[in-house]
């Protein structure tokens, strides 16, 4: 670095990517002796050969003879990022995980190295180098570049993709903002009375899932943080807790609920209210029945046995957030759970969906004040969803490039905005090949969070957890590529005199 | 005839598992390109399983086979896991959240 850096903007841009004196670094012997222990190698022979293929695609043989478990491993497929994972790891396949949900076996058994490019210009195979010099002159020379997705990484990757959007005054969303984004604006509205998964195992006698299926989305939720498990003051387990479930549609979850309020579509947000009513002992209109398809009996049963829990949890889901009226129907959940407490000790949780989607809520929040869908053009963060959301951004055709680090933004986006996404110049990171990767300028082909790569991810209640990785890509990691891409752009801008 | 419906799209623990397995493998795809409508519905519409049916709204459309969403389902509402098929019908507005209108879509639907 040469002396005319702004000596402030070198300590922001080292704290962002993880060079900051007080943050480990990846590379560290801190880290890796602090995974080591949990980590056994046994001698392949003495295997049963049942015990070794497990897969839910067609396993290939194995010519290493070496056999490793690794304790502790982390699942990051869902944001219950489940700790207790055992990886019965050969060569580089994952051949056992036990404790993992048939979503977690899925994870662990199909990432194996696949045979693509380390990176692609416009289609074309690419060296690493050649391509991070096209992503830094992309992304340098953008008017109004975005940086989106971030929930499938780790967080120092994400801290390092929020610097490089900063350094190149541009955008930073994260998945948040088409997922829980309006539960985000809910809590600046009306808070979060919130508390940790291990509070819910030891003590909520009282569970209603809204607008979620966990059977089928967080599998392990049920039986290791909610419904099933005994605590410290539910000894009885599922005997001593009592789950209501609020949906359109009887899921697969409706099986675990005592009680199962099905209600009318878009009918979240008077449900919600008719609940507040009755918390202050005021009577809904009896109209709510023809709204929501709920009866006051019902509804006066379910607050009755609200009242009368010791400690209640709401966990809610996207059929909350997603459906018309979005951060309102949130906010009425999270207000309904705070006016709870005048009875007796409610909470209200959102159930989120990505492995390390809350780390990205929580890193640019720490790094910008704001979770999602923040301005840096600035030089300053702005924050305003609906218009610095990546999916407004996209359809108004207002950005000219952007980064899309483990998102397929392309699949899922709205047509207008995907339309738009095709048409401009983006860098895009992905283990696998996605229909945003196919769009791309540069892509660049990466390792597996929590597979291959180490790091931090956060689970749904805010909890960093440590990641084991199992085997060794020969991709790199988001991590590394993204510091490499953000040190170009510096070169970049230093040689321009900016 | 065009029957007016509600779309949820979501997801599905088979969608889970066979992502995993890559978005082009054949279960995926199917996964994500099958509409479930509740039995009822099915026969006053005359669509037997696996018969194609159009899909549209003010924002797109689409042609999918149709399966019986069974009793998870009731009348008048529509079930897609996410993606490319389910897209095409969320609107770019976003109401000023950043969040399309993801779920709870006003579509028609007809037999092919
Ligand atoms: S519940 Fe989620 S984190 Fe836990 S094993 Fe299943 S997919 Fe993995």
């Amino acid at each position: 670095m040469n002396g005319g850096v702004d000596l402030h903007r070198e300590f922001q841009l080292r704290w962002f990517a993880g060079d900051a004196p007080t943050v480990y670094d990846l590379d560290t012997p801190y880290l890796e002796s602090r995974l080591s222990h949990h980590i056994r190698h046994i001698s392949h022979k003495n295997q049963p050969e049942s015990s070794r293929i497990m897969s839910t695609v067609e396993a290939e043989p194995q010519t290493s003879t070496d056999l490793k478990i690794v304790e502790d491993a982390t699942c990051t497929f869902c944001g219950c990022v489940c700790d207790d994972m055992v990886l019965t790891v050969e060569g580089n396949r994952i051949t056992k995980a036990k404790n993992a949900c048939i979503l977690g076996k899925a994870w662990f058994f199909n990432h194996h190295i696949e045979d693509r490019p380390d990176a692609t210009i416009e289609g074309q195979p690419a060296s690493y180098e050649d391509a991070i010099e096209r992503a830094a002159q992309i992304l340098v020379n953008a008017q109004y570049p975005v940086t989106y997705g971030l929930s499938d990484t780790t967080s120092e990757a994400q801290r390092v993709a929020v610097a490089i959007s900063d350094w190149i005054g541009g955008n930073v969303d994260t998945t948040t903002s088409v997922c829980h984004g309006p539960s985000g604006m809910a809590f600046q509205g009306v808070g979060e009375v919130t508390c940790t998964l291990g509070e819910i195992k030891n003590r909520a006698d009282y569970l209603i899932f809204w607008g979620g299926n966990p059977a089928e989305s967080h599998p392990r939720h049920f039986t290791k943080y909610s419904l099933m498990p005994k605590g410290e003051f539910v000894p009885n387990g599922r005997k001593d807790r009592t789950a209501v479930l609020i949906d359109v549609r009887r899921t697969k979850s409706a099986k675990a609920a005592d009680i199962f309020l099905q209600i009318k579509p878009r009918s979240d947000f008077e449900l919600a209210w008719a609940l507040r009513g009755l918390a202050k002992g005021i009577d809904p209109d009896p109209s709510v029945e023809e709204k929501t398809g709920i009866s006051v009996e019902q509804l006066k049963q379910v607050m009755d046995g609200m009242k009368a829990a010791k400690f209640g949890a709401i966990l809610f889901g996207m059929g909350v957030t997603m459906t018309r009226g979005k951060h309102l129907n949130s906010e009425a959940v999270l207000a309904l759970a705070r006016d709870m407490n005048r009875h007796t000790r409610w909470v209200a949780k959102p159930m989120r969906g990505h492995g390390n989607v809350t780390g990205a809520d929580n890193v640019v929040s720490w790094s910008t004040g704001y979770p999602f869908g923040v301005n840096l053009c600035r030089g300053y963060p702005r924050f305003n969803p609906g218009e610095f959301t990546t999916s407004d951004l996209l359809a108004r055709k207002e950005a000219d490039a952007a980064l899309i680090i483990a998102s397929d933004p392309m699949s899922n986006f709205s047509q207008p905005a995907r339309d738009h996404l095709a048409s401009i110049n983006s860098v895009v990171l992905d283990p696998k090949l996605s229909d945003t990767a196919k769009v791309a300028t540069v892509a660049f082909t990466t390792s597996t969070y929590g597979i291959n790569t180490g790091g931090t991810v956060y689970r749904m209640d805010d909890v960093p957890i440590p990641l084991r990785p199992a085997f060794e890509s020969p991709y790199r990691s988001d991590y590394e590529i993204l510091k490499a891409i953000l040190k170009r752009i510096r070169e970049i801008q230093l040689q321009a005199g900016s | 005839m065009a029957v007016e419906f509600i779309l949820i799209p979501g997801r599905t623990s088979r969608q889970g598992t066979s992502l995993n397995e890559g978005k082009y493998t054949a279960t995926y795809q199917e996964e994500i390109n099958t509409l479930r409508m509740n039995p009822d519905d099915m026969q006053q519409m005359q669509i037997s399983a696996g018969d194609q049916v159009r899909m549209w709204n003010d924002f797109g459309e689409v042609t999918v086979p149709c399966i019986s969403g069974k009793d998870e389902l009731p009348q008048g509402l529509l079930f897609i896991s996410y993606g490319d098929k389910s897209s095409q019908l969320m609107p770019g507005e976003t109401h000023g959240t950043g969040m399309p209108d993801s779920k709870g879509l006003d579509v028609f639907v007809e037999k092919v």
